[in-house]
């Protein structure tokens, strides 16, 4: 995977709630067998018209925010499916970091797997960046993930949380599995009592 | 003494295999459910890392979201060419990593969660994954499951275990008994509609209460089905006498001495008194009206007594959301929600493709005929279900009715198979989500219970069932 340390970019703007995986990726996506290529179909009903061109208000349409690193985003983003499709196609597009006042929690586990960072901060912070990133292209935000902390183009400086263990895989690009297998031997006997005291599992 | 446990702390409990100083958790995995949509990428990361799948005796595979539901589905031509490359990949994955298989030829197919029940794969008490955020169903058993992303599905693949921190804990009690004509799908339904679809973020939520311990097993899917709805990673329901009925003798379930040393330890699942909640929501049942979505999000949740609200009605975001939702939706602030008229039907899913959704839909459409016009379509979650409603003469009264009776799937839940909506079609369905183009590009959907959809096919429009029952 992919490190995440310090990002500096644009930030496009998406104040809509509850944005779910169907608008994130629609379905008719989710039948490649690969990982890679889904950028393109990034929010595809939003931002598309039926015979294919563009609809040019959609933000990530904009001359200014067509190169957007990190999304700005309404509360409750990324609900419904579990597609992994999802962080897929935004990190295809090129978006590393998405801030909101909440994300689903299956969306949530999956950007770490991916390398792309999701802040949760409280609705006057997000509103703060909300403003910042309207401003455009001009407008580049920093994220710095070992300080925990977003500097605005103003230079106003908004800190965030973010779980250690979760930091430490983005800073270091590590790929779970190989972690998970270096414990082989609490498994090993996690399997041994459970063969003893729930044998029918 | 030890402190009072939540039913979810002690299944949790029961399942660390490793816990870091910081709280980070392996959790093992008891059951992982596959299906053919996000499982390709997870196997070809085996295979490129040259691992194998750590307990295959514990790995259920199932084709479901992909396949056609019409009959002489087996020639390839039905599917489209991607759709087949997956479905064909999940053959040829099972296969050469010896998991269990229930290919689309196998009368025992048909959606994963349903599967994985009606099987006796799920158990009380036991972790269940799988790749699909509906995986939340199984929770019904009084076991600990949720949906996950591919990248877990291939660690579970890899190690039979699960990175993951504690959740809160959240009560949902439905006090008292429902009125007739109310079901477990109004029960789910007015609880998102009550908490938003962001008020489980964070929590594993217990179903509780009278309401609750009355439904049978089918009835308790249903409401778990739906608490990823409500943003939960996990709902849960105590198993009790009707959970143990419902799992004796099935194909997987233990058997003999097995079973009852089973039974004894299920007998030790539930919340001890004076456990912490973190959260509590609690509905009267008596309180609870047959609802109907009117929105984009299943919390725009109403009585189909209601009217279509108007943005303003909303604050912050979600004035913009209501708007945006108004206009895909072509309905009007103030228009009764009992008249809006339908085109389409779709009765089936693994929130409502159970055979009690079967019997229910029966019972409002024996002997009668569908409005002229309507599309309907009513496809069984599960081969097994398909051939008991037609041992039960079930599929007669459909087909007379004017119902297609389909073969077993996901379907138009998310219509990812060519059971589709076109544009502006507009559906009342028994299933999970009523997000934009959910059902199909453009198509409008009405989230309702099976008895509400049967009612709906009768007359047409969104209808209150107690008129015609």
């Amino acid at each position: 995977m992919e490190k995440f340390e310090k990002l500096q970019g644009i930030a496009a703007p998406m104040p809509l709630v509850n944005i779910d995986t169907d608008m994130i990726i629609p379905k008719v996506f989710l039948k490649s067998i690969q990982r890679s290529g889904f950028g393109v179909n990034l929010f595809d009903e939003m931002r598309y018209n039926r015979d294919g061109s563009e609809i040019p208000d959609f933000v990530l349409n904009k001359p200014q925010y067509r190169d957007a690193e990190i999304l700005i985003a309404g509360d409750n983003f990324g609900c419904g499916s579990s597609r992994e499709h999802a962080p897929w196609a935004i990190a295809d597009f090129g978006i590393k970091c998405i801030v909101s006042t909440s994300f689903a929690d299956i969306f949530f586990n999956n950007c770490f797997k991916n390398g792309i960072l999701p802040i949760v901060l409280p609705q006057e912070q997000v509103d703060v960046l909300m403003a910042d990133a309207e401003k455009g292209a001009n407008a580049r935000m920093t994220v710095d993930l070992e300080a925990q902390e977003i500097t605005t183009s103003d230079g106003v400086s908004i800190a965030f949380e973010v779980d250690a263990f979760k930091k430490h895989c983005l800073l270091n690009g590590l790929d779970d599995i190989g972690l998970t297998m270096e414990k082989a031997d609490s498994i090993k006997s996690y399997e041994e009592k459970l063969t003893a005291q729930r044998p029918w599992v | 003494m030890t402190a009072p446990k939540t039913l979810y702390d002690k299944i949790w409990d029961a399942h660390v295999a490793h816990e870091a100083e910081d709280g980070t958790c392996l959790l093992y995995i008891d059951r992982h459910l596959v299906h053919e949509v996000t499982s390709p990428q997870a196997f070809e990361g085996l295979r490129m890392a040259g691992r194998k799948v750590h307990a295959p005796d514990k790995t259920i595979a199932v084709p479901d979201h992909n396949v056609p539901t019409t009959a002489g589905r087996e020639d390839p031509a039905q599917m489209t060419e991607e759709s087949r490359i997956q479905v064909e990949a999940l053959d040829k994955n099972a296969k050469e990593f010896g998991v269990h298989y229930y290919p689309v030829s196998d009368v025992r197919q048909g959606i994963v969660h349903i599967v994985g029940p009606e099987n006796g794969w799920t158990l009380p008490g036991m972790t269940v994954v799988c790749g699909d955020s509906h995986t939340a169903t199984h929770g019904a058993f009084g076991s600990l499951a949720h949906g996950i992303g591919t990248s877990e599905v291939e660690h579970v693949l890899a190690t039979q275990t699960l990175i993951q921190k504690k959740s809160l804990n959240m009560k949902v009690e439905i006090t008292g008994k429902l009125k007739p004509g109310v079901t477990a799908k109004d029960i789910t339904l007015a609880v998102i509609g009550e908490t938003g679809t962001g008020g489980g973020t964070g929590y594993v939520i217990e179903y509780c209460g009278e309401a609750i311990r009355d439904l049978s097993m089918e009835g308790r899917m249903t409401v778990c089905n739906m608490a990823i709805e409500g943003g939960a990673r996990a709902g849960l329901i105590a198993p009790d006498e009707t959970t143990y009925e419902y799992c004796k003798g099935r194909a997987h379930a233990p058997k003999g001495a097995a079973w009852e040393q089973a039974v004894e330890y299920w007998k030790t699942l539930f919340t001890d008194e004076g456990a912490h909640f973190d959260k509590v929501v609690t509905l009267r049942g008596e309180d609870i009206e047959p609802v109907v979505t009117w929105g984009t999000s299943p919390e725009d949740v109403l009585p189909i007594t209601g009217v279509v609200p108007s943005p303003e009605d909303f604050e912050g975001g979600k004035v913009e959301a209501a708007r945006r939702s108004i206009e895909y939706m072509g309905l009007t602030p103030g228009q009764k929600l009992s008249d809006i008229e339908i085109d389409t039907v779709f009765i089936g899913s693994c929130t409502n493709g159970r055979i009690e959704d079967m019997r229910a839909v029966a019972e409002v459409v024996k002997g009668k005929k569908i409005k002229e016009g309507i599309r309907a379509m009513i496809v069984p979650g599960s081969g097994l279900v398909r051939a008991q409603a037609e041992e039960e003469g079930l599929a007669e009264i459909f087909e007379a009715a004017g119902f297609e009776w389909r073969l077993a799937g996901c379907s138009m839940c998310l219509a990812m198979n060519p059971d589709q909506l076109s544009e502006n079609e507009r559906c009342a369905s028994t299933s999970n989500r009523n997000f934009e183009g959910r059902q199909g590009y453009k198509g409008r959907t009405h989230l309702v219970s099976p008895a509400m959809a049967a009612a709906a096919a009768l007359t047409g429009k969104l209808t209150d069932v107690r008129e015609l029952v």
